[in-house]
């Protein structure tokens, strides 16, 4: 099931690849028919997924390398537990709303949804991978597929962009690699698997532990971002295609905080507790920098940018807190993270569809001409200020709780950052949707084709439902973070 | 024993007879070259002749079939290259010849030996690289020439110190007799000096042989100029060669672990041998515009790769060794594989640019996707061989506690990276000039195919692979 879930996607970008050009109006079909077969499954899995059971689940396995032949292990290792499941639900989710806001592509269309699908097995592949050598791999399938989406589709210095994109990446994965391979390589035993690494003595390490763990940190920290290495994502962000940036903020931005949580944390325990101080002060100042930077941001799709930033630092101060408050409620804030965020891309990719303009100072008065459209950017800004009933608001909530008995100093500067996000947001849709009407938009139509509500829709009743009711999916993030806190004890 | 000398030697005789049958029979001298190294293996394993300075044991076996191989892909993939060419016996004796050479190589255990043997090698490999008519043809070859031959002194002044101090060329003596090993496990402090200039000076002749920093200027023009057969030739046989001389000259004559007390002197050396190749040859690798060149450079990185296996000795396992003959494999198969590609293209485009590469994935999309994915070995991504062996070099790396050479490595996989994959997104993603497709010519889709194949199937089950690199360093 879960190879299906990796690998699904990639059988489906080859066959588009293979359709004829007079066909290509049928490649966002056979597009939408790959996710929503992998959005259906991934929620069978979250009903089928044992709350009750700790450990992974649904687990396969094939060893590739064994140790008694090469001195090392890797395995082809798949498992879901909470922490991967809810990133899984994420994934597919949002990946069903990037084919479908990307509905009226009409530039290479075949090449366009097959490299959007290659792009989903590499990140299904990071979610669910066990072994640090598959995860490292499927990793790295990521980088091609952004790459080409954002040089070909993109708008803006495209090209720029998704080189600074690829080669920050890279730069921190190939750091990320060496992490890899010498905590890996000196573990007795000698293995990749993550599982049993948790178990490993690494008491003959070759490279201090703390060195080590900085190293693959450094990989994480470049993808969730944090400041400063954050540079790569206002640029990534503004020239991507709509859909492109959904993913981007919405489900590449995660990986990073996922790797943090799955792999530094969990195995190297002890050294986490030794060095939280310093998470948290990075996190502290992420939160910061990214919401002041917002505030003077002139073009929409920058600003949602950078507040990215700040929000990613939430998640990083959760997990700073190393207890299982804290980083339930920064996984939670991813999955919130990922969809308020996704919905603010769609809600400013249709307004620079219809406009062709993302300057605020040029915008003004939409609402009197975009109800559907306005409605659905004030609400997604009030989601992401952190509005009571909405999934931003338990997220953080429970950031600050996890956070505030041992870092007291970084949470207040978080709830600074709240305090801006506030203004930013709303001075953001003063401006943009209210404000003296322009005849410029008079004639501009509304939301109204079904591929542009249904994902607008969909997204709105999952921050709403996870908002009012968030038990269901906590108590599935607990499942994968309660073991993972007992160990930080 | 010598076997295959003798059997190819017969090319000259044929050679003007019928010409188009010179690469068949090239092919059967390998072919009976197989088969009376098998049928040696089958009666004896572990033979020794000449008095003890040449010996068939499983190292030696490991690199002929590894050099047969080499062989065997290149004439398949020249056979059409070189019959536009004059001289065309020539071609196929000196590179038999060299190949003899190679053998000769991998199981001498001998100063002397080594040293003819590695001469025999050179002068083919010098004649070949100068075998086009043309300028840029005899300027690489005069280049290799001089250089190699100060190369070729070098390597003799180090043996000289060695016998100075010794007063015998054996490496390892069949009796318990005196050689340079029984010398070293001795560990006179006396002795150490001259025992590791030695060391010294015969790295740096065989650091020629293998493009390793400082000793790697002739590569990239040697590649450019040379016809590209050759250089893909050179490129792998050269360092496959080049590295079997030092695995053997430096486990087992210097020796390797805690008996031997200069280990850590050469370790350390090739260590930062190995961190410098890789970083020169991948930042001079990122500007080139020709992409023989672009292999030029990325093959001194390669080399650097390697002797990170070479150097990884602190724990005295066989790990780095081990890994050394692995990947020697896997960058035949890639690098052949890579070349054979060009070949095909350029000779069909005209022009080893990388620019006039654009396009190609819709010009021949097979010849493109081979070079991709050779490429991708060569990074060293998964599902490759490349990658296989360069984690496998980094273990052994880990295991000898050098763990800023693995740092190295990676960082410099990272800028590989960029330069391969330039390539790749020229193929895929540019427009291409001139639409009209090409395939390559039957004897050269065997070769490619042969070539990509090996890349995948080492890629996704290395065990057997791993195990005959193993069994073959179990020798030293």
């Amino acid at each position: 099931m879960l190879t299906f879930l990796v690998f699904f996607p990639v059988v489906g970008a080859i066959l588009i690849m293979t359709l004829r050009r007079e066909d290509e109006r049928y490649a966002k079909v056979m597009a939408l028919c790959v996710t929503g077969t992998l959005l259906v499954v991934s929620l069978v899995l979250f009903g089928l997924f044992d709350r009750g059971q700790e450990g992974l689940q649904f687990t396969e396995h094939f060893r590739w390398i064994r140790e008694q032949d090469a001195g090392f292990d890797i395995q082809y290792f798949l498992g879901v537990d909470g922490l991967s499941l809810t990133m899984v639900i994420l994934t597919t989710f949002l990946f069903t709303v990037a084919v479908l806001i990307s509905w009226n592509v009409e530039k290479r269309p075949n090449e366009y949804f097959a490299w959007m699908l290659a792009l989903m097995t590499g990140v299904m592949g990071v979610f669910l991978a066990q072994d640090l050598i598959f995860f490292f791999l499927f990793w790295e399938v990521e980088l091609l597929p952004m790459y080409f989406l954002i040089s070909i589709w993109g708008s803006g210095r495209k090209e720029y962009s998704a080189m600074k994109f690829l080669l920050f990446t890279i730069a921190g994965s190939a750091l990320m690699l060496a992490g890899f391979l010498l905590l890996a390589f000196s573990a007795e035993p000698s293995t990749f698997d993550m599982v049993a690494l948790r178990q490993a003595d690494l008491s003959n390490v070759v490279l201090p532990l703390p060195a080590i763990f900085f190293l693959i940190f450094i990989g994480f920290a470049v993808k969730l971002p944090i400041f400063p290495l954050h540079t790569w994502l206002p640029d990534a962000h503004t020239d991507a295609p709509t859909a492109v940036s959904v993913i981007l903020a919405g489900v590449l931005l995660k990986m990073g905080g996922y790797g943090i949580l799955r792999i530094p944390i969990s195995i190297m325990p002890d050294t986490a507790q030794d060095y939280a101080v310093w998470l948290a002060s990075i996190a502290a100042a992420s939160i910061l920098y990214g919401a002041f930077m917002t505030l003077r941001q002139t073009d929409l799709k920058r600003l949602i940018a950078y507040s990215s930033v700040s929000h990613m630092g939430y998640v990083l101060l959760g997990i700073a807190a190393l207890g299982h408050v804290g980083m339930t409620g920064a996984t939670l804030q991813m999955f919130s993270h990922g969809v308020i965020t996704g919905l603010l891309f769609v809600m400013v990719g249709m307004i620079y569809d219809r406009t062709h303009t993302r300057d605020i100072n040029e915008l003004s008065g939409l609402a009197h001409h975009m109800p559907i459209i306005a409605t659905g950017m004030i609400l997604a800004g009030l989601a992401s200020l952190g509005l009571p009933a909405m999934s931003g608001f338990v997220a953080e909530l429970m950031v600050f709780l996890g956070a505030a008995d041992r870092f007291a100093a970084p949470t207040i500067i978080g709830v600074v950052g709240i305090l801006l996000s506030a203004g930013y947001v709303l001075w953001m849709v003063r401006r943009v949707m209210f404000g003296p009407k322009d005849p410029r938009w008079a004639e501009l139509p509304d939301a109204t084709s079904w591929w542009e509500q249904i994902p607008m829709a969909a997204m709105l009743a999952v921050i709403i439902a996870v908002g009012i009711y968030p038990a269901r999916l906590v108590d599935v993030i607990e499942q994968g973070i309660l073991p993972l806190a007992a160990r930080l004890l | 024993m010598v076997s295959a000398g003798l059997v190819l030697l017969a090319d000259l005789v044929l050679r003007d007879k019928h010409r188009g049958w010179l690469p068949a029979v090239a092919l059967s001298g390998l072919g009976a070259a197989v088969i009376w190294t098998v049928t040696l293996i089958l009666r004896d394993r572990e033979a020794v002749a000449f008095g003890g300075t040449y010996s068939l044991d499983t190292f030696s076996i490991y690199f002929k079939f590894l050099f047969i191989g080499v062989a065997g892909l290149v004439i398949l993939a020249s056979a059409d290259y070189v019959k536009k060419l004059e001289h065309q016996g020539e071609f196929w004796a000196l590179l038999m010849l060299a190949t003899s050479g190679m053998m000769l190589l991998a199981g001498a255990r001998d100063l002397i030996l080594i040293f003819v043997a590695l001469e025999l090698t050179s002068i083919c490999q010098y004649a070949l690289a100068a075998f086009v008519r043309d300028g840029k043809a005899s300027e690489a070859g005069l280049k290799y020439i001089l250089l190699g031959a100060i190369a070729s002194a070098v390597t003799l002044y180090g043996m000289a110190f060695l016998f100075g101090i010794s007063g015998t060329t054996k490496l390892v003596a069949v009796d318990g007799g005196t050689s340079i090993a029984s010398l070293v496990l001795e560990g006179d402090p006396g002795t150490r000096a001259a025992l590791v200039a030695g060391a010294v000076l015969l790295a740096a002749g065989l650091s020629f042989k293998v493009a390793l920093v400082p000793f790697q200027m002739w590569v990239p023009d040697v590649y450019e100029g040379a016809a590209t057969p050759v250089a893909a030739f050179l490129s792998v046989g050269s360092k496959a060669a080049g590295f079997a001389v030092i695995l053997r000259v430096f486990y087992q004559g210097f020796g390797f672990g805690p008996e031997s007390f200069i280990s850590s002197d050469w370790s350390n050396m090739f260590a930062a041998v190995a961190a410098i190749s890789m970083t020169v040859g991948n930042v001079m690798a990122l500007v080139q515009t020709d992409i023989r060149r672009l292999l030029g450079y990325s093959s001194i990185a390669q080399a650097g790769n390697i002797a990170i296996g070479v150097a990884a000795v602190a724990a005295g396992a066989t790990t780095g060794a081990s890994g050394v003959t692995f990947f020697l494999a896997t960058y035949a198969f890639t690098n052949l594989g890579a070349f054979f590609a060009i070949l095909a293209i350029s000779q069909r485009i005209g022009s080893y640019r990388i620019k006039d590469y654009a396009g190609m994935a819709r010009r021949a999309p097979i010849l493109a996707a081979v070079l991709a994915f050779c490429f991708v070995s060569l990074t060293g991504l998964p599902p490759t061989a490349g990658f296989v062996a360069k984690i496998y070099v980094f273990n052994a790396a880990v295991q000898s506690d050098l763990a800023w050479l693995v740092i190295v490595g990676v960082l410099n996989s990272a800028i590989s990276a960029y330069y391969y994959l330039r390539v790749v997104r020229h193929m895929y993603l540019a427009e291409p000039e001139d639409e009209s497709s090409f395939s390559p010519t039957p004897m050269l889709a065997i070769a490619l195919g042969v070539t990509a194949l090996g890349v995948l199937v080492v890629g996704l089950v290395p065990t057997p692979l791993i195990d005959a690199a193993q069994r073959a360093v179990e020798a030293l």
